[in-house]
């Protein structure tokens, strides 16, 4: 989806995110930015119709937001650094390609591995190869590229003996933590970005707090990236599953005032 | 001499499930009768009670006599925002405290007045002031809150173009997202925010300044900046067990109760955890707003657990008094040391410790030791946090030469001059958290010293 939001994209930077408001009921939602181009003013985010919010986003054509507010968090670090891996998992593909085509911009050699659970579901794959100096996709069925998961491929590359000076993980959490634990053991600087719950994404309400490295950060404005070493992903995957019951309730009455339904 | 007039309000076994005002507000006569008690002192001491200076006994003598129309324009001659401040000011500790009657069957109700003859106006047309002519010059105010509103409307009064930025959805800065719809409702927020609008104030919201825009940036388009950027990060305990799930911090709780409604969930779409047995962390008035929001979402018990006793509660007296009215059950003299939960990361109870008091410490309250041996468990299903912010550090962090404390607050002089050519500040961004009339009181100073660099600039 793009938006047309020039001013955030004037100032949008790799590792941001925006928060949106669909209309006056609605929730205020964290994305990733996915892209920005500040010639036509557009902001591009991708993501997962699963829940009320997603699903009514996903049926806009995208000027008619209530609230389109950023570009909020820090930017990634990005610098010349050498080699660096690129893991992108599930709509994780998609804010993983600024920073992909960045730090190709910086100098780096640029090694990218895009995963999702089939082929129909991958994202990018066009674009993230114009960025990279080498290009993997696994599928966990084995429709694309490598049968398997992502992590597969970076402890390959790892095992093989290349140097690799940092990796940047972006996707679902279960994937950020396992990329996490591939990397310790060769001792490769590793980020992630986290999607904690938020709901200004300012620093007033701290919601998205997150423990790394023992201590209590909001990932709003200390993050959204850490260093994936220190982060307590079985928290944050607690976290993220606190409204679960919630959310499953505000789905099914979309979808029945939607759809028409007895209940 | 009369007693006090009694301002009707809802009783307490209706209003704790609900969240509509508490208080109701005089009536036409009763207002002329309260105001007839003010003595009409030679040199009133009330005036010098009140941070933003209304002339309380001009306004209070129009009253008397029924002419209600001439009292709201006296008050709104010096405060844009009346109807709030009838509200949640603590009168009782500033120009009430003053008034020669406290001696004497009480002094007069000056809050309460203040408030009815807003609701007066506010149910007619409110008439806008005549302004002196545009002065060229423009002030960038950054928050929305009670120090930005003020500092707003009285620059746009002297002839300045004034623009706020609002990093919210809405505008209203803690009377919005913090202090609940029972006790300040969000229409007569959003009344007063378009009076300040009417002034010829513009209002942007959804513009995070230090993220969209820098103050360095702002500086190039506007002649000056007044920083009412309020508290920011929720403060924690530091202890076990604050990350698991069911525990707030006010901020949040009261965020999405009053901000995002989701007492109205799912009607509204961001949901909230209700809790059966809720503990409240805290003795200020943000520790009484989410206790009472939290009983009014449906709970059993909320209990209020301080480390000091009720008379050290920075809480102002009423709001004490309305908790307790409706059932709120106060733990004095606990600290809590744990918060303990179950498997799936939940919150299941608090550990606590009973607290004695020794000798006063540097705020001149006394300093709470724990009690060894003491140490018991409070079941709770949702906890909430409420013992202070440390401010936004979004615009110091963005901003060249602009010096902060060591606290993480914006270092101004009396008048609100930051450490930055041009730039100003007040309100909970440069003293910590205080109360919304205090943020106003500074907003208005600020405007003054705005108002006299933009002449001599």
């Amino acid at each position: 989806m793009d938006i047309n939001a020039p001013r955030i994209a004037r100032k949008a930077q790799p590792g941001q995110f925006v928060i949106l408001r669909i209309d006056e009921t609605g929730e205020r939602i964290p994305l990733t930015i996915a892209d920005f181009d500040r010639e036509k003013g557009t902001i591009t985010m991708i993501f997962q119709a699963i829940g009320k919010t997603t699903t009514q986003l996903s049926a806009l054509e995208g000027n008619e937001l209530m609230d389109f507010i950023g570009p909020l968090g820090n930017p990634a670090h990005i610098e010349n650094e050498g080699t660096v891996i690129l893991v992108g998992g599930g709509v994780g593909v998609a804010p993983v390609f600024p920073q992909a085509r960045a730090f190709k911009e910086s100098g780096n050699k640029v090694i990218s591995i895009i995963g999702a659970r089939s082929a129909n579901l991958l994202l990018w794959e066009d674009r993230m190869r114009e960025v990279s100096d080498e290009l993997y996709i696994t599928t966990d069925d084995g429709s694309k590229g490598h049968h398997g998961f992502v992590t597969d491929i970076v402890k390959k590359i790892l095992e093989n003996g290349t140097k690799v000076d940092r990796v940047i993980a972006i996707g679902p959490p279960v994937m950020m933590r396992a990329v996490a634990g591939v990397t310790k053991p060769f001792n490769v600087k590793t980020i992630v970005s986290l999607n904690s719950i938020m709901v200004d994404g300012t620093g007033m309400c701290g919601a998205c707090r997150v423990l790394v490295g023992n201590e209590t950060k909001f990932a709003c404005v200390d993050g959204p990236e850490f260093d994936a070493h220190l982060v307590d992903f079985t928290l944050l995957m607690n976290r993220l599953a606190i409204y679960q019951p919630e959310e499953k309730l505000a789905f099914e009455k979309y979808k029945c005032e939607r759809e028409g339904c007895k209940c | 001499m009369l007693g006090r007039q009694k301002m009707p309000e809802q009783d307490a076994t209706v209003r704790r499930a609900n969240f509509n005002e508490v208080a109701l507000g005089f009536t036409r006569e009763q207002a002329v009768e309260e105001a007839k008690r003010c003595l009409e002192c030679k040199k009133p001491k009330c005036i010098e009670g009140c941070p933003v200076e209304v002339r309380i006994p001009d306004f209070v003598k129009y009253v008397s006599i029924g002419d209600f129309d001439s009292a709201i324009k006296e008050i709104k001659s010096v405060n844009a925002l009346p109807a709030i401040c009838g509200r949640v000011c603590p009168q009782e500790s500033q120009c009430e405290a003053l008034c020669i009657l406290g001696k004497k069957g009480g002094p007069v109700s000056i809050g309460r007045l203040e408030r009815f003859v807003s609701d007066y106006e506010r149910k007619l047309e409110a008439e806008i002031p005549k302004k002196p002519g545009p002065t060229g010059k423009k002030v960038a105010v950054v928050g929305s809150g009670p120090a930005g509103l003020t500092a707003a409307a009285d620059l746009a009064r002297m002839g300045h173009s004034v623009t706020i930025f609002e990093a919210l959805h809405a505008a209203g800065g803690v009377l919005t997202y913090g202090i609940p719809e029972f006790r300040l409702p969000k229409d007569i927020v959003q009344a007063e925010v378009e009076y300040v609008k009417k002034l010829g104030v513009t209002l942007l919201l959804d513009s995070v300044i230090g993220k969209i825009d820098t103050v360095d940036e702002l500086l190039l388009d506007f002649d000056a900046v007044f920083l009412g950027t309020g508290a920011g990060l929720p403060m924690f305990l530091n202890i076990d067990g604050e990350n698991l799930n069911g525990v707030y911090s006010a901020n949040e709780f009261l965020t999405r109760v009053n901000l995002m409604k989701s007492y109205r969930f799912p009607d509204y779409d961001t949901p909230i955890k209700k809790g059966k047995r809720v503990i409240v962390v805290g003795g200020g008035n943000v520790a009484m707003d989410s206790a009472r929001c939290a009983l009014r979402l449906g709970a059993d018990e909320v209990t209020i657990v301080y480390r000091r006793g009720e008379e050290e509660m920075p809480a102002r007296a009423e709001e004490i008094e309305h908790a307790k009215e409706e059932g709120i059950e106060f733990r004095l003299l606990t600290n809590p040391v744990r918060l303990n939960g179950d498997a799936k990361n939940w919150v299941t109870d608090i550990e606590c410790i009973n607290m004695y008091l020794c000798e006063p410490d540097e705020s001149g309250r006394c300093r709470p030791m724990p009690l060894a041996g003491s140490e018991h468990k409070i079941e709770a299903d949702v906890v909430i946090i409420a013992i202070g912010t440390s401010p936004n550090p979004l615009v110091p962090k963005t901003t060249s030469g602009l010096e902060i404390s060591k606290h993480g607050t914006i270092i101004a002089k009396g008048n609100g001059e930051t450490t930055k050519k041009g730039v100003f500040a007040g309100g909970d961004a440069v003293t910590g958290s205080a109360t919304v009339i205090s943020a106003m009181g500074a907003g208005k100073i600020a405007a003054r010293a705005i108002d006299e660099y933009l002449r001599t600039k």
